[in-house]
């Protein structure tokens, strides 16, 4: 044996014993998955651009194909319901109200859609090599965050072209509106891209609820449609119990300058407030689930 | 120099073979779920102790468990009872090209795959050349790796997982697909990674391999260790098991169709004896002679047709082979049984374990009955040399 072996040796004699895999048990393993995560922060970073860069890997237009979708939708329901149906006569303007829900709505949508499956996506990594799993379901929440970024900054530009650029106070509705949208959006992703791989059935159930909640929130409606329906009554207290309502709504007050004069439901500051404490809470739970859920994934998988 | 880097205590692993998937299937079932569930031990009750430096071959039969205690050592398989612990560094070479994303180039990959086995974009960056040149793939560097061929995933693979200073580096059956110069290059580093200490835990089927590098062997049969300690020891084990399934292979075979072996001519008696008269398994030294008896049956007249006799290494690999023909002896046509016999005066082959296999064939060269392996011997060499032919020689300085 030659010194670099033996150093070697010496040097391993001083390192303790870690078990092989995650740590279990309650509390412990929450601070255990933190370090992990933190620890792998520039490999998130690649599979980050992995996911950006793979995506549209191929195709012409690349990166373009990701604002198609919401300019699309935004095409249809301007002309079908803004202008056939005339809801674009008690919305002032209209193409920004519907571009503003739909961009907060496109950032919940994927990444809880393509968070679900980001776990059996990924299996052939997760069969071969032991990393902290929470990084795929995350690097899928990085990726919507960069799209969404663009879409941020064509909605900023449509402000200024309509000459109602938001300025002020106002602003202050934006940064929590986004952190419920990314904490909500990271618990179901975590869930969800759990019990994927034991259930693949969730990934069609989710597509559905999905398309059925777009509807459950203000984004092609305005909120005073709805109140007109249920002001004071339960199914109110419902409609807005809905963390992603509150969201797009929070949305419309930063981004919606001609919507100024609408009404918006009462103490929406606090009610957002109060959605992140849940929130977080939630995703703290949903860590756990899939921190206890990931032990069979390689033999699921 | 004995600190342990892998300890593995009561180690047991159970998979749940369930049937059904889908969401309708297990509604429909839920009651009676524990019907559509089998259970499997993977591993079970397995006891190991691996040192620093060392070198250990993981070996056994398809499916007694090796890949699955790589993945538990590696931590992506969690064991359903005992414990797996560690220490250092741990690159995986599990299967072909892990973690490589099929749309990404070859140079993306290589980060990827970098950060995965937990090297940063700085050390990266100054081993990157080092990887790409170990690869040999330089020209498909900036090629998505979904045109590689295997051969190319596996160069790249392993070209990273060397480099990621691994104080532990677990490999999994991956070698045998590079080419030969590839393999002897990975070999090599193996080689090198020896000398620095490191500790190397290798799956693999090639037993000649394992013989030649690892220091340990450890044999898997059904989730349990069978056999643990000095390669030879440890091979000895495992081939004397491969060859009690052949025969029972062989014993099926012939019990399914017992007509078609039964009609035609075949050998009824193979032995072999060494000079001293041994027969069953003999142990014969080195130089001696070996007498290989055969019994030939045939119900019909047999016409032009001759003997083929070879030497085999336990796992096939034929050594030597010889006929009636190429000795120039032209055999009778036979009708009934009659006795025949090689005489090898001087068996010149090193220490080992040896099969003979012979065959009847028509003049046309067609086969008439194969026994590949009729009788095994053991040869005992002095020590001058390794490998399977024995030659004497003599080492000068001049």
């Amino acid at each position: 044996m030659d010194t670099t072996a033996e150093d070697r040796a010496a040097a391993l004699a001083l390192e303790p014993m870690r078990s092989a895999g995650p740590t279990s048990g309650f509390f412990r393993g929450t601070a255990q998955s933190v370090r992990d995560i933190v620890g792998q922060r520039e490999l998130l970073h690649l599979l980050v651009l992995r996911e950006l860069k793979a995506r549209y890997k191929d195709s012409v237009f690349g990166f373009a194909w990701s604002l198609m979708r919401p300019l699309a939708l935004l095409l249809i329901y301007f002309v079908a319901l803004g202008q056939f149906l005339g809801a674009a006569k008690q919305i002032p303007s209209f193409a920004i109200f519907v571009y503003t829900g739909l961009t907060a709505w496109t950032l919940f949508n994927e990444i809880v859609l393509i968070g679900t499956g980001s776990i059996v996506m990924n299996s052939g990594l997760i069969k071969k090599v032991y990393l902290p799993r929470e990084v795929f379901p995350l690097s899928v929440v990085g990726s919507a965050l960069f799209n969404f970024g663009i879409q941020l900054v064509i909605l900023l530009l449509a402000t200024v072209i309509a000459r109602q650029f938001p300025l002020g106070a106002r602003w202050w509705y934006f940064p929590l509106s986004l952190l419920v949208i990314v904490v909500y959006g990271t618990a179901f992703a975590l869930l969800l891209s759990a019990v994927n791989v034991y259930l693949r059935d969730v990934q069609y159930i989710v597509e559905i609820f999905l398309m059925v909640f777009f509807w459950a929130s203000p984004i092609v409606y305005s909120w005073q449609l709805v109140s007109d329906h249920i002001e004071g009554s339960a199914l109110e207290s419902l409609y807005l119990a809905n963390p992603v309502t509150l969201a797009v709504l929070g949305f419309q007050q930063t981004f919606w300058v001609a919507g100024d004069g609408q009404p918006v439901p009462s103490d929406l500051g606090t009610r957002l407030g109060v959605a992140v404490g849940i929130g977080v809470l939630l995703l703290w739970l949903c860590q756990r689930a899939f921190a206890r859920l990931q032990s069979n994934f390689a033999q699921e998988l | 120099m004995s600190t342990p880097v892998i300890r593995i205590d009561d180690l047991s692993k159970r998979f749940v073979i369930r049937k059904e998937k889908s969401l309708k299937e297990r509604v429909l079932n839920f009651g009676r779920s524990n019907l559509h569930k089998e259970d499997f031990w993977a591993l079970r009750n397995v006891d190991l102790e691996i040192e620093a430096g060392s070198t250990v071959g993981l070996v056994g039969p398809n499916g007694s468990g090796k890949s699955t205690l790589l993945k538990t050592i590696g931590g992506i398989i969690q064991p359903t009872t005992g414990s797996v612990q560690l220490r250092g560094r741990l690159a995986a070479l599990l299967e072909l090209g892990a973690g490589f994303h099929p749309d990404l180039t070859g140079r993306e990959n290589v980060y990827l795959n970098a950060s995965i086995l937990g090297l940063s974009r700085q050390t990266t960056d100054t081993f990157f050349d080092a990887i790409v040149e170990f690869s040999g793939i330089e020209r498909f560097i900036d090629t998505q790796v979904k045109f590689y061929s295997s051969g190319m995933y596996v160069r790249l693979a392993f070209a990273v997982a060397v480099h990621v200073d691994p104080d532990v580096l677990l490999v999994d059956e991956v070698l045998a697909v590079g080419d030969e110069p590839f393999q002897r290059k990975c070999l090599e580093r193996i080689r090198t990674f020896q000398k620095e200490g490191r500790t190397i835990i290798l799956v693999s089927h090639g037993l000649d391999q394992v013989a030649e590098f690892c220091d340990r062997a450890v044999v898997l049969e059904g989730g349990r260790v069978a056999a643990d300690g000095a390669p030879e020891d440890a091979l000895m084990v495992l081939r004397a098991d491969f060859e009690e399934a052949r025969q029972a292979d062989l014993a099926r075979l012939a019990a399914a169709s017992p007509d078609e072996v039964a009609a035609q001519a075949r050998f009824t008696g193979i032995s072999v004896r060494s000079r001293d008269g041994e027969s069953g398994r003999p142990v014969v030294d080195e130089g001696d002679s070996v007498v290989i008896t055969m019994a030939v049956h045939s119900d019909v007249e047999l016409r032009d047709w001759l003997i083929e006799v070879g030497i085999a290494t336990p796992l096939g690999n034929p050594l030597y082979t010889t006929t009636n023909e190429m000795m120039g002896v032209s055999l009778e046509p036979l009708l009934g049984t009659r006795q025949y016999t090689l005489t090898l005066p001087r068996v010149a082959l090193g220490s080992g374990d040896y099969a003979v296999r012979t065959t009847l064939r028509a003049a046309d060269g067609s086969e008439i009955h194969y026994v590949p392996v009729a009788a095994q011997f053991s040869v005992r060499a002095d020590s001058t040399s390794r490998g399977h032919v024995y030659m004497e020689g003599l080492f000068e300085s001049h």
